[in-house]
């Protein structure tokens, strides 16, 4: 009897472990974000894409100045239609430019930057979608300002457009 | 293109033998002979011949970089030197599992030239148990990830092999760590053929610790060499970062080490048999169980490897009817021996073998729930967590001090029954440790009381294991120093974590960084052009407290092939401590981000895990008997 009742449990151990393995397999990166309102900015370690180095978030804004958080990605077209913008703004020198590089192939992502010039400081990945999920975007691209207190004081959804950057141009004034 | 038919026609050879050794085996096994048919032998031989074979055809397809063949293509490039195009063989999926299969019949083989005195019917079972693993690889690999892919049109170039894997650490850690972590399968197929012949005997205990020394020797220094490649290539500074990856490497080797333990109590007392069976066939299942995780990219890692469900699946299946299928041999035929060899009294080798089990399945808990917690976590709730390094140690480093306390004790004591001697001869190393301990760290860290217990412990099993060195010299000296090594071990880690000091800044040539301790002058850059990279060298003086000068280079490296920036720390190793700097790109800027480490004791981390490797060898080729 108590073997019967050993092997019940044992079995009944395994087919759960078994379902949630195979799960686990189908649905890696399904992330629902719990406050979308957090106005700080998360803390992070992430791989950088050129280097894949870790840095975590102190490192990346440890400077006082204003930063720009864009989220893209090399499959995405309104990443490529606001890309000349972002290398306008990287000229300035009172903001630095990081980028996430969201669910994206490495390869991809670099032939992207080579082609299309490197407006970002600094280049992090995020493979499986969390980081950029963290900071509160729902797609890309997504853009993100954060002011000298590590603040997002700004978000902005989809590519962004002249007046946009007259308008981040003016913030950081 | 040649090899690459010849290798994938060999494969399925392979498979076909195996299918064909079954139904072979299986007829022996009923027939009258005392020792097993001829054919047997010569089949598995030419089964091993098939399998090198393929793995020869491979290992040529790189190295005349034949990029017809797609998992070259993949993973190589014309440009790269001719050690890593070979070393790249087995730094991919299908290489690997190429090497997985290779390991696995060559071990099969060397166990039936090795047993010829055990029982037949045991030896042809384990032959069947292992060729049922063997099947299930080749169809693995055939299936799922051929390493014989064609590709037309052939291209020009290759990828390339990820700049990081292009050490020579991590050369042949995958080897060696094979060795280790697929010989377990050997214990596995011959603990599940003895426990159906009722054969979990003294002589088999005696029979088997050499494969499971083998293996562990093999799994030590594997994962030593893993850990070393990350401590000089990663970049990070740290040898162990509770990364998945590393875990699954680290909990058979816990598993493992219990069996050894228990092999000894076998193989002299015959008791703890259930201990043995299961431990063996845990050790394999999560050897099974890491290839899994590790290859279906179900867990996120540094080790980036191809993220494919069908191979997951196909795993994740045959994972679970092995453990199905050990379960119910275990079940079905293993009967507890007697009571009588099971009795023993509380205080006596025995017990502190079976407590030294209770700790090591403890640890292994704790790896294991930290590794699969976040998969079932995510899988049920949809919530993401990770774990760090600080679960592990919040939860690991308090029983270390109980451990490591048996650990002094355990061997003292005889079988079977057994009291304490040398009381007050313990008791002085005891009260020297404390107060070693004491006036070391004093100074040095907040947490007074539990580094002051936990090292003073380490420092216990340190001198007692000394002592027993040299008073007893040779008896029993595997186990002396295996345990001197680990003492060894968490001594330089727990000091290594306690005096790390770090400092992380941004300079420009020419700048000069002073610090409490010290100064550290960045002098120049060199730019050179190699074959498959470009590099940065950078040149610093450091100054140490007491004004003696060091120079220090590290690199950047832009590899080619594919354009990947790796950082190469440089390291300066002296026996006190290493110096450890390592700088990187900051973007737009003509300054670089570097970060200066001294990391006392380094070395002897290495130092002690060969000494723990050199117990396990010691114990392999003594023929003396031991107490």
């Amino acid at each position: 009897m108590k073997n019967k009742i050993n092997l019940f449990v044992i079995s009944f151990f395994l087919v759960f472990c078994f379902v949630i393995f195979y799960k686990g397999l189908n649905n890696s990166s399904i992330y629902t974000p719990k406050n979308i309102n957090k106005k700080n900015i998360p803390i992070f370690e992430a791989k950088d894409l050129n280097s894949s180095a870790y840095l975590n978030s102190k490192i990346i804004f440890q400077e006082d100045t204003f930063y720009i958080v864009n989220v893209w990605a090399s499959w995405c077209a309104p990443c490529r239609v606001e890309h000349p913008l972002l290398m306008e703004l990287s000229k300035n020198q009172s903001i630095k430019l990081v980028g996430i590089n969201y669910r994206d192939n490495l390869n991809n992502a670099k032939k992207f930057i080579n082609e299309l010039g490197n407006p970002y400081f600094q280049t992090i990945i995020d493979s499986d979608g969390t980081l950029s999920v963290e900071f509160g975007a729902y797609g890309v691209p997504e853009t993100f300002i954060i002011d000298k207190n590590k603040m997002i004081i700004k978000k902005i959804t989809g590519p962004i457009n002249e007046k946009i950057v007259k308008e981040i141009k003016l913030i950081i004034k | 293109m040649l090899a690459n038919q010849i290798g994938y026609y060999s494969l399925i050879l392979g498979l076909l033998l195996s299918v064909l050794l079954c139904g072979v085996s299986i007829k022996d096994f009923n027939r009258g002979s005392k020792q097993i048919s001829q054919d047997i032998l010569s089949l598995t031989f030419l089964q091993l011949v098939f399998v090198i074979v393929g793995f020869l055809s491979l290992v040529l397809s790189f190295i005349k970089s034949d990029f017809s063949n797609e998992t070259v293509f993949n993973n190589s490039h014309t440009t790269k030197p001719l050690f890593y195009k070979i070393s790249g063989t087995w730094g991919n999926h299908e290489g690997s599992l190429l090497l997985w299969l290779l390991v696995l019949t060559l071990f099969i083989f060397l166990f039936l030239i090795k047993s010829k005195e055990q029982p037949k019917k045991y030896r042809i079972l384990t032959l069947l148990f292992q060729q049922i693993i063997i099947i299930g690889f080749f169809l693995f690999v055939l299936t799922t990830s051929n390493p014989f892919n064609y590709l037309f049109p052939i291209p020009s170039e290759g990828l390339g092999l990820n700049p990081i894997l292009q050490d020579p650490a991590l050369a042949i850690h995958p080897p060696i760590l094979y060795l280790g972590y697929v010989g377990t399968s050997i214990i596995f197929s011959s603990s599940l053929a003895a426990v159906t012949q009722s054969y979990v005997s003294k002589e088999w205990g005696q029979h088997i610790k050499k494969w499971v020394l083998v293996s562990w020797i093999f799994l030590t220094i594997g994962i030593m060499l893993g850990s070393i490649w990350a401590y000089y290539e990663l970049g990070w500074g740290g040898f162990w970062f509770w990364d998945p990856v590393e875990n699954v490497s680290l909990m058979p080797w816990l598993t493992l080490t219990a069996l050894l333990h228990c092999i000894i109590v076998l193989e002299k007392r015959a008791a703890l048999t259930s201990w043995v069976v299961i431990l063996s066939i845990t050790t394999f299942t999560l050897s099974m169980c890491g290839t899994f995780l590790v290859r279906s990219g179900i867990l996120n890692s540094v080790h980036t490897f191809a993220n494919d469900p069908a191979r997951g699946i196909f795993i994740l299946i045959f994972l679970f009817i092995l453990i199905i299928l050990s379960l119910g041999i275990f079940f079905l035929f293993h009967k507890e021996n007697s009571k009588k060899l099971n009795n023993f009294f509380w205080l006596s080798r025995e017990t502190s073998i079976l407590i030294n089990n209770w700790f090591m399945m403890y640890f292994l808990a704790v790896v294991l729930i930290g590794t699969v917690y976040p998969i079932f976590l995510d899988v049920i709730s949809s919530e993401k967590i990770s774990v760090g390094p600080p679960f592990y140690q919040k939860l690991i480093a308090p029983f270390l001090i109980p451990f490591l306390l048996f650990m002094s004790l355990g061997p003292r004591l005889k079988w079977i029954k057994s009291k304490i001697e040398n009381k007050r001869s313990l008791i002085v190393t005891f009260i020297i440790s404390v107060m070693l301990t004491f006036f070391i760290i004093k100074n040095l860290t907040t947490d007074l009381l539990f580094y002051t217990v936990l090292i003073s412990a380490a420092f216990f099993l340190f001198f007692t294991t000394l002592k027993e060195l040299f008073i007893k010299k040779f008896n029993n000296i595997s186990q002396t120093v295996a345990h001197f090594g680990f003492s060894l071990l968490i001594l330089s880690i727990l000091f290594n974590s306690i005096l790390s000091s770090e400092i992380i800044t941004n300079i420009k040539i020419g700048e000069k960084y002073s610090y409490s301790r010290g100064e550290i002058f960045f002098k120049k850059i060199e730019e050179n052009k190699k074959n498959n990279y470009n590099s940065i060298i950078a040149y610093f003086e450091i100054k140490d407290e007491n004004g003696k000068i060091i120079e220090l280079k590290p690199e950047i490296r832009i590899y080619n092939q594919p354009v990947i920036i790796t950082s190469e720390a440089d390291i300066k190793t002296t026996l006190l401590e290493d110096k450890f700097l390592v700088m990187n790109l900051v973007k737009g800027n003509e300054y670089f981000n570097i970060r200066y480490q001294i990391k006392p004791f380094m070395i002897w981390i290495w130092i002690s895990v060969l000494l723990l490797g050199l117990g396990g060898l010691i114990s392999l080729f003594k023929t003396r008997y031991e107490k």
